[in-house]
């Protein structure tokens, strides 16, 4: 008889420790997009068995798939928040990536893996560069993250233009292709490196102490100097890996339909991947970050994109719904909303409230 | 004993003349930038000193002018309106809609302006009262701009040809110089002007402005001097609404056209113009008229490489990161000069 309270506490518990959980808003929103989706059509997440390929296909896989190039900008940037940055090329040093790889195929010619392969080493090493230039500008010259990547958006852009002379180059490579449309095991390679690349990362942040130090910059770059953490390393690798995923992402995007489109490979990439962070419940104060937040908020972002589609509303539109997203979020985020809704809390944020008041 | 009384005035004398000295040095770097683009086009390419490349150079920014003086509001107060592009697509796209389904051109015009003011004043709600940093708070409202004139429209809206909103861009022939050689100004220009008259003295002259530079200094003193800081904040977001409204209805009386893609990439022509010209990002510090240099060296930037003709142009935009970056750089060494004297 007293075992039954305790209990019940224990699951109370368990409930309220992922309600608590910073991504608990994009889970509910992932269900809530599911579910307007199943109200559609019951069968939508039905996952079939392609006889003839072996290939799993549905709604579910399609998501997974185009939730991969999301997921590798929304990691690298969940880093770069942390230290209390921004990284806004992503998105430009996806077009470079694209314009590098896609450029090295077609003068190539040839259709071989090991075209494939070195376009996707020479396509990383380039983003890997762009990357540490942001690094140094922000770590050693000091410059804002934000004024820094913003240049690097402008200017990488201009040099995926000038890689490919203003052209949408194309390329043909049967392994290079086979990135964003072949499968393992049913799966889509996509995912698979995707998730592969998530899991690295994640050991290497939270199995040793990186993550730790990722966060003690954060939160007083000063004090986690005085602790002895080097801030400029931590700082160029951290922009490096950011660019290097946002490569990563630029070969899936390119890889999908083989031609890069210098002008539109990876536009607004970086407002998505900010926004898998932001739903992903990374506070863009930096100090404390979730990869699985932002990995949950990747997903959320390619379930909305699919819905969108599905629900027959322009793709256009698409915009105006992240928006409303984002606005809902960071309302729920926001001291004054929290307070409205629980007065138990308002107490201990009062400093924050205060500031908002005043 | 009197030599370090005299001393003393004089030193700090010396401090205080070098310290605006100091502030205003990316200013007249852009100036002298400014300068010797103008000098070294007209060596090397002519025709770059005369009334008609002039007049060009005002009519085709006047629109990037007005966002840049909008923007130097946000900046000074050390914030961001990454909207503003949006806010000219849905605002221009709303007004020809209108214009060309038989409304009063007046009540379309002063309705692109106020749906410039709606989008600004929701930012700076966001902002001000639910504490979402600037930066996510106009991303959301760029988002939402850019979706809703998505939904209006995808493809290009023509304003119609006897339309009253044109006349908004027709030239007017102050000197009429030789062969083409006129000196041209239009009513978007004197707008343009008029924007940056207005701006200069609400900044320079009105407590509103020295708020402005208040709290780009420190909020946290702003509101430990009783200073409006709420009032000025929600103040300038709808300032920076209004005047891309505003630039909305320039740029669309001169093109006619209005599409769901119009002004992506403004809001960073817009901000490149503000710190090209002396507006420090962290805010406090930065003139008006400076922006207005800012613009102008972007738009004599684009005509040179137009003119030159080798510079393939999808360099503009390497260019423009390049010009950036100098200037940010030179940014960072008078602050950081600042704080040790």
């Amino acid at each position: 008889m007293n075992a039954a309270p305790t209990e019940r506490s224990a699951a109370a518990r368990a409930v309220s420790a992922l309600v608590h959980q910073p991504y608990i808003w994009a889970i509910v929103a992932l269900a809530l997009l599911l579910i307007i989706n199943l109200t559609k059509n019951p069968a939508y997440l039905a996952v079939s068995v392609n006889p003839a390929t072996g290939d799993l296909s549905g709604n579910v896989i399609d998501i997974l798939r185009a939730s991969a190039p999301v997921m590798m900008i929304a990691v690298g940037m969940t880093l770069v928040i942390a230290t209390r940055g921004i990284d806004l090329s992503v998105g430009s040093v996806m077009a470079v990536s694209g314009a590098v790889s896609m450029e090295f195929m077609q003068s190539s010619g040839s259709n071989d893996l090991g075209s494939a392969v070195l376009a996707g080493a020479l396509a990383l090493g380039i983003s890997a560069l762009l990357g540490t230039v942001n690094g140094i500008l922000v770590s050693v010259v000091g410059l804002q993250p934000f004024i820094t990547t913003l240049v690097m958006m402008l200017a990488g852009r201009g040099l995926a233009k000038v890689i490919t002379a203003g052209q949408n180059t194309s390329a043909t490579n049967d392994a290079f292709r086979w990135i964003a449309n072949g499968t393992i095991l049913g799966f889509p390679v996509v995912f698979i490196i995707a998730a592969a690349i998530v899991a690295i990362i994640a050991v290497l942040v939270r199995r040793t102490a990186l993550g730790l130090m990722i966060e003690a910059i954060g939160i007083n770059p000063k004090a986690a100097r005085m602790a002895g953490i080097r801030p400029i390393g931590i700082l160029i690798s951290v922009y490096i890996v950011s660019a290097v995923l946002a490569g990563v992402a630029g070969i899936f995007a390119t890889a999908s339909v083989m031609t890069v489109e210098v002008a539109k490979t990876g536009m607004t990439a970086e407002m998505d991947a900010i926004l898998a962070v932001v739903i992903g419940g990374t506070s863009l104060a930096g100090g404390k970050f979730s990869l699985t937040g932002s990995v949950i908020g990747a997903l959320l972002i390619a379930t909305l994109d699919k819905t969108i589609v599905y629900l027959s509303i322009p793709s256009s539109a698409t915009p105006a719904f992240k928006a409303v997203v984002i606005v809902i979020v960071c309302l729920l985020q926001s001291q004054r909303v929290r307070a409205f809704f629980s007065q138990r809390r308002s107490s201990t944020t009062r400093t924050t409230k205060g500031a908002v008041s005043a | 004993m009197t030599s370090t009384l005299i001393e003393r005035p004089t030193e700090r004398s010396l401090v205080s003349r070098f310290r605006p000295k100091l502030e205003t040095l990316p200013t007249l770097a852009a100036m002298v930038i400014f300068v010797a683009m103008i000098i070294y086009g007209e060596v090397a390419y002519g025709r770059i000193v005369q009334f008609s490349t002039i007049s060009n150079l005002f009519i085709n920014n006047a629109y990037l002018i007005i966002l840049a003086v909008g923007l130097t509001f946000v900046i000074l107060t050390g914030g961001i309106d990454l909207s503003v592009g949006a806010v000219i697509a849905i605002s221009s796209l709303v007004g020809v809609m209108l214009a060309n389904a038989g409304w009063n051109p007046l009540v379309v015009i002063v309705l692109m302006i106020l749906i410039g003011s709606v989008f600004g004043l929701a930012s700076g709600i966001l902002i001000q009262y639910f504490n979402v940093q600037p930066f996510i708070a106009t991303l959301a409202m760029m988002f939402l701009a850019r979706g809703l004139a998505s939904i209006l429209s995808t493809t290009p809206e023509r304003l119609d040809d006897d339309s009253p909103i044109r006349s908004l861009s027709t030239e007017w022939k102050i000197i009429d110089g030789p062969k083409i050689n006129d000196l041209v100004v239009t009513p978007n220009v004197l707008i343009a002007v008029l924007v940056v008259i207005i701006a200069f003295f609400v900044l320079h002259r009105t407590r509103l402005g020295r708020t402005v530079y208040a709290i780009g200094g420190s909020e946290q003193s702003a509101l430990l001097m009783g200073l409006p800081v709420v009032r000025t904040k929600l103040a300038i977001y709808i300032i920076s609404g209004t005047l891309a409204g505003l630039a909305a209805v320039v740029y669309t009386s001169k093109l006619g056209i209005a599409q769901n893609i119009t002004g992506v990439g403004w809001e960073l022509d817009a901000i490149a113009a503000v710190i090209i010209g002396g507006t420090l990002l962290t805010g406090g510090a930065g003139f008006v008229l400076g922006s207005v240099v800012g613009a102008l060296v972007l738009g004599l930037m684009n005509v040179l490489i137009t003119r030159d003709g080798s510079i393939p142009p999808e360099a503009t935009t390497i260019i423009t990161g390049g010009i950036l970056l100098v200037f940010v750089l030179l940014q960072r060494l008078v602050v950081s000069r600042k704080r040790k004297t």
